[in-house]
């Protein structure tokens, strides 16, 4: 962990056209300072890799409606209407991949393994152009690994060497896409000394974090 | 009685003591209204939570205790948060005893229709292609006709959600059990003729001799 960053200057490490893995379900557990920084600085064409685009004016809904968004990855965006509208438009372009698939090929990613074997969409869309193979007589999907060029975290509580754990449901996403983005900035409703968090409940160990935001002012 | 309420009242009666039981969003949630807080059910989350409770008095909401709706819950003595790869392994790895979900269509082979109408409505299948695919038993909660088109039809048009076929659906109008023969006729509700239904129904229906009125929690 190399100290703590102004949401500002988070942002200005990110370049057009990267790659971003947020965390959050509807906007639960998104790092919003995070994303108040990067509408702020107004840095386009990203892929966003994410469970949801939550709604407009929340979490990733503000990098939609701030036109900032060219290809989306994620398993559900029906109750953001700006995305169906900017998708049918072809503003974006949208992967919608099975919730638990997606969570698995993000782990996959980060865990350094080749891929994901599913029975999950077999049979539907979802497995067009895919290869299907069978193990011990069961047939399944395979799905690929899906890393990027940054995690953006939200967490609960942050210790001084970026250990981090999350409350009730906003875990979600954002323990495992630590492990699958290059470079990894955690945003945490507070920081707090080293021990706070005792070891037992520490859900992303701070040797995966490059960066945290500063306190909330 | 409202429609809505009939069909949770009766989908209530199939959830078991001591069971793990997803609901959709919707109507489906609906259920846990009516399935007696003594019963030892836990109910999951998609987003993160075994033992979802009710909704919060108002001024109570908790920002990171949400349900897959995005909606305020509470959470039950008991209770446990986890992330989404967990979530899913509940769902995908045999953990989940049942699952309710909402439908657009189920066909005469029980296959379920429910995440997409080409053209009008894309907003991605969310988690219910992992929660057809691996729950241990499979419901459907829905209207038996919208817009005067039976939604029981012979075989699917819209995208099937999963290979799998349901075990139960459950409509303001009947409750039908699809076999490997084909869909059979189990209950009628209320004051509803097997005439009347067959009449609302596009698919094939096996009516036995006896069909009961259904017995509402």
């Amino acid at each position: 962990m190399k100290g703590a960053l102004k949401p500002e200057a988070a942002a200005e490490m990110i370049p057009e056209g990267a790659s971003l893995m947020i965390g959050g379900f509807m906007a639960v557990g998104t790092p919003e300072r995070m994303i108040d920084a990067i509408v702020t600085r107004g840095t386009g064409g990203l892929t966003v890799i994410a469970n949801d685009t939550a709604m407009p004016g929340r979490g990733i809904g503000k990098l939609i409606s701030a036109g900032l968004v060219r290809h989306v990855i994620a398993s559900h965006i029906g109750l953001n209407p700006e995305t169906q509208a900017k998708m049918i438009s072809g503003e974006i372009t949208c992967e919608l991949v099975p919730q638990g698939t997606l969570i698995e090929r993000i782990r996959a990613g980060g865990m350094g393994l080749g891929g994901v074997l599913t029975s999950t969409g077999l049979g539907t869309e979802v497995e067009e152009g895919k290869q299907i193979v069978t193990v011990e007589g069961i047939r399944y999907l395979v799905e690929t690994p899906i890393t990027a060029a940054f995690a953006l975290i939200g967490a609960w509580q942050a210790d001084y060497v970026g250990n981090l754990n999350y409350m009730l449901t906003a875990h979600n996403f954002n323990p495992i896409i630590a492990l699958a983005g290059r470079t990894v900035i955690a945003e945490a409703d507070s920081i707090v000394p080293v021990g706070v968090i005792p070891p037992d409940a520490v859900k992303t160990p701070g040797v995966l974090v490059d960066h945290l935001l500063i306190r909330a002012a | 009685m409202d429609a809505k309420e009939l069909i949770a009242r009766r989908v209530a009666r199939e959830i078991r003591p001591g069971t793990l039981v997803n609901l959709g969003i919707g109507l489906p949630s609906m259920v846990a209204n009516f399935v007696p807080s003594d019963l030892g059910v836990f109910f999951q989350a998609e987003n993160g939570v075994i033992g979802l409770g009710a909704r919060p008095l108002e001024g109570m909401e908790v920002r990171h205790l949400t349900d897959a709706g995005g909606g305020f819950v509470t959470a039950v003595p008991g209770a446990a948060s986890i992330d989404s790869a967990m979530s899913f392994g509940l769902i995908r790895g045999g953990h989940l005893d049942m699952t309710v979900l909402g439908g657009l269509q189920v066909d005469e082979s029980g296959h379920l229709a429910n995440w997409k109408v080409p053209g009008k409505m894309v907003p991605g299948m969310g988690g219910a292609m992992d929660l057809v695919t691996g729950a241990a038993r499979v419901i459907v909660a829905m209207q038996h006709s919208a817009k005067g088109q039976s939604k029981i039809v012979q075989c699917c048009t819209l995208p099937l959600t999963a290979l799998r076929c349901v075990d139960l659906v459950v409509t303001d109008l009947a409750v039908i059990e699809p076999t490997g023969m084909g869909l059979i006729l189990r209950e009628r509700a209320p004051g509803v003729s097997v005439e009347a239904i067959r009449a609302a129904t596009e698919a094939a229906l096996f009516v036995p001799d006896d069909v009961p009125e259904m017995i509402l929690a």
